[in-house]
């Protein structure tokens, strides 16, 4: 049997804060999860199956906590499973739900990630839980200054990421930072977290959620609402340390796009996707994940973000809705780049949509740069390329 | 239930149920991992796709399922998934995907140490974090709270509980992997001291480390792979409420959709390996199973005699497939559970080939 089609019917979002010190944890995932049902004209009765994910459940110090999260979701007497997948874990679970539509075992599924990371410290969780650890961009900053070097970028190409999304983000009323006034001496003279990481190179630290309505062929043809059909996903794995092991250009992701465009026909992704939601937690990460996911040839990423191409506006846009770099619930981030992919289809991605948009890619990856989660979304079902 | 695509269980292998086990958690699946893979013919990068459960807290680390992606192999890179539950609800993600029809195998696992913590302390944690974590309401509270419940409505009593301890330790003495067993009479288990009223300490599972693996394959590759394939014919899982007070602890109608949803009654049910974790447990489940006197129930001993959580679930489909394999009986449920006094649960029909 060949998988069966599935659709993007339906989505929510919070609004992404510092702090949502307004709700529970249940009343968190409840916002997007509501969002989500009625933007797909549906009922929590229409709903088979739940797929939920988060990183770590020491971020919020909730053991499992689809467990206290399942009346919220409305989940009982239902399935309900859970996706712990490092950073790329918002893909990888939407991903998963996409899986059960695909079996032909469930006709419409819900699936939701969050995190609520003030409720915890994220650098602490994310540096293995120990003190004083490196964290995230501690991580990263020795491969990007590895990316400098190999590409000969100009120093200026973070700092125009940094702008790009932030004024993207200006049109993105869920987005976290809203900073009107960015601009490339503001990030420049910001504070050196970890060289060459600035400040503002750097996502901000998020509450939210975000939930989709996933339905087959059929429920999407009667939901009446545009669909974004999911024309392929992708996911590899490799280990985060061994010697040789290329980690400007990790191989895992190099072949998580492969496979992606492979299943989708896809033979020049610069030309054939529309645009791109791409997980950019640090500046930097444009221009490596454009080489790295094989949107443009080897040192020639930060040429893309230089000439204006990944702007709003541009040839191939990167972050249309302000991306990792204005909102970061951990375990959400994801899933949020997967539903602004499947909006830009839609159609419904207001003030920052890509005018005509057909076929865009959602992307996270996580762990040492070792997990990788792509999906593709169209307009159609079968695009023509 | 109308599946898509059959599918089998070609290869299983699971750790003993260790009191501690003394080295990594990847040491500890990497064994089962190279077996099942043995036991398939097959090289590891035939495998299609790879998932994983296992949890957090238990090690006390974020992020131990990375660390354990070495006791699989990641290179060159795989295609791969973990959940952050029991191994049995990666059997049920992994089973899903082969719906799909465009991929082959799957290879499963399940792992978890509970010797390095505190599990009463970790389990508490998985109550909603406002009102029952901040009070340490714990998995054996709740689990003494159901058996109240059931000792209330009248469906059993302390006597019923020690026959279920009695009749699993009796099973374990033929189970290697078992880490208790022996034949302690009725009487001398009621004489053994409260540690919860009404739940004694061998009315709750011991503590244990312990990983298990197995692959999974569509029909052509399963018979390709394998001389007698267990065939998996159907598998659902349900949960309930999470506050106690909403449920009826004398029952589980999660359990209920679930045998339904896989018609668990459409055949003869010989054998029924179910996740016990406290003694009561067996007394609701049999009756939502609808289970009668032709049914054996843990066979193996189940997990009153070695309870490696995140495995335990995963390791009662093994038991089962191994039991069928043996010619035991031909058809069988497994079941997994998550969360509190039996909050979520996951059922697996399991049948023989021929």
């Amino acid at each position: 049997m060949a998988p069966r089609p599935c659709a993007v019917l339906g989505i929510g979002q919070t609004k992404y804060k510092r702090r949502r010190d307004d709700v529970t944890l249940d009343g968190l995932v409840r916002e997007a999860t509501l969002g989500a049902v009625e933007d797909a004209g549906a009922s929590f009765d229409d709903i088979d199956a739940i797929v939920i994910g988060k990183a770590p459940d020491a971020l919020e110090g909730v053991m499992m906590p689809l467990l206290s999260l399942c009346d919220a979701l409305g989940a009982i007497g239902k399935p309900i499973h859970r996706v712990h997948t490092a950073g790329s874990v918002g893909a990888s679970t939407a991903i998963s739900a996409v899986n059960l539509v695909e079996s032909g075992m469930y006709d419409t599924v819900l699936t939701v990630a969050y995190e609520k990371q003030s409720e915890g410290n994220a650098t602490w969780a994310l540096s293995g839980g120990k003190s004083g650890g490196q964290g995230a961009g501690g991580t990263f900053a020795p491969w990007i200054r590895n990316y400098i070097a190999r590409s000969e970028a100009p120093e200026h190409i973070g700092w125009m990421v940094a702008v790009k999304d932030r004024l993207n983000a200006l049109k993105n009323p869920y987005a976290h930072l809203h900073l009107p006034d960015i601009s490339i001496e503001k990030v420049r003279e910001s504070p050196m977290l970890w060289d060459p990481l600035h400040f503002l190179e750097s996502c901000p630290s998020s509450d939210g959620a975000a939930a989709m309505v996933l339905g087959n062929d059929d429920i999407a043809r009667k939901s009446g609402r545009p669909p974004a059909w999911v024309i392929s996903h992708a996911k590899r794995t490799e280990f985060g340390q061994f010697p040789g092991r290329d980690t400007v250009r990790p191989q895992a992701g190099v072949e998580c796009s492969e496979a992606l465009y492979r299943k989708a026909g896809i033979t020049n992704p610069r030309e054939q996707i529309d645009c791109a939601e791409l997980y950019v937690p640090f500046s930097w990460y444009e221009p490596m994940w454009l080489e790295g996911h094989l949107i443009a040839e080897e040192g020639e990423g930060w040429k893309m973000t230089d000439a204006g191409d990944t702007e709003l506006g541009g040839s191939f846009p990167v972050n249309m809705s302000g991306g990792v770099l204005s909102s970061n619930p951990i375990g959400a981030s994801g899933m949020i780049r997967c539903l602004e992919a499947a909006n830009q289809v839609r159609g419904t991605a207001g003030e920052y949509q890509v005018p005509g948009a057909k076929i865009s890619i959602g992307h996270a990856y996580g762990g040492a740069a070792q997990y990788y989660a792509m999906w593709m979304v169209s307009s159609e079902l079968n695009p023509e390329l | 239930m109308k599946l898509a695509e059959d599918v089998a269980i070609v290869a299983f292998s699971q750790t003993p149920s260790y009191a501690q086990f003394n080295n990594s958690e990847p040491a500890m699946i990497m064994p089962c991992v190279n077996s099942v893979i043995e036991q398939a013919g097959i090289d590891r990068h035939d495998i299609d796709f790879t998932i994983a459960g296992s949890s957090d807290y238990l090690s006390g680390v974020p992020f131990t399922f990375v660390m354990n992606i070495d006791a699989v192999g990641a290179w060159p890179p795989v295609y791969e998934s973990h959940v952050e539950m029991d191994g049995a609800w990666a059997l049920f993600e992994g089973f899903v995907r082969l719906q799909s029809g465009d991929i082959d195998t799957v290879l499963v696992s399940g792992s978890g140490k509970c010797s390095p913590g505190s599990y009463r302390e970790g389990f508490s944690l998985q109550t909603d974090p406002y009102v029952h974590a901040p009070i340490g309401l714990d998995p054996r509270t709740q689990a003494g709270l159901q058996a109240q419940a059931l000792i209330a409505a009248g469906q059993a009593t302390e006597r019923d509980f020690a026959e279920v301890v009695a009749r699993s330790h009796a099973n374990a003495k033929n189970n290697p992997y078992a880490q208790l067993s022996g034949e302690p009479s009725v009487e001398e288990l009621l004489a053994e001291p409260y540690v919860q009223q009404p739940l004694r300490r061998h009315d709750c599972p011991p503590t244990s480390d312990g990983a298990a693996a197995m692959i999974i394959a569509r029909a052509d590759k399963a018979r390709e792979l394998c001389d007698s394939p267990v065939w998996i014919r159907a598998i659902d899982h349900r949960i309930d409420s999470h506050h106690p007070t909403l449920r009826d602890l004398a029952d589980s109608p999660s359990v209920r959709i679930a045998a339904d949803r896989v018609g668990l009654h459409d055949g003869p049910v010989d054998i029924a390996e179910l996740t016990v974790t406290y003694s009561p447990e067996e007394v609701v489940l049999r009756r939502a199973l609808g289970l009668g006197a032709g049914t054996a129930v843990n066979p193996s001993g189940g997990p009153l005699t070695g309870s490696p959580f995140m495995a335990v679930g995963l390791t009662r489909v093994i038991e089962l497939a191994r039991a069928i394999r043996n010619g035991d009986g031909r058809r069988g449920v497994a079941h997994a559970s998550s969360g509190p006094a039996l909050q979520q649960n996951l059922l697996c029909v399991l049948e023989g080939d021929g």
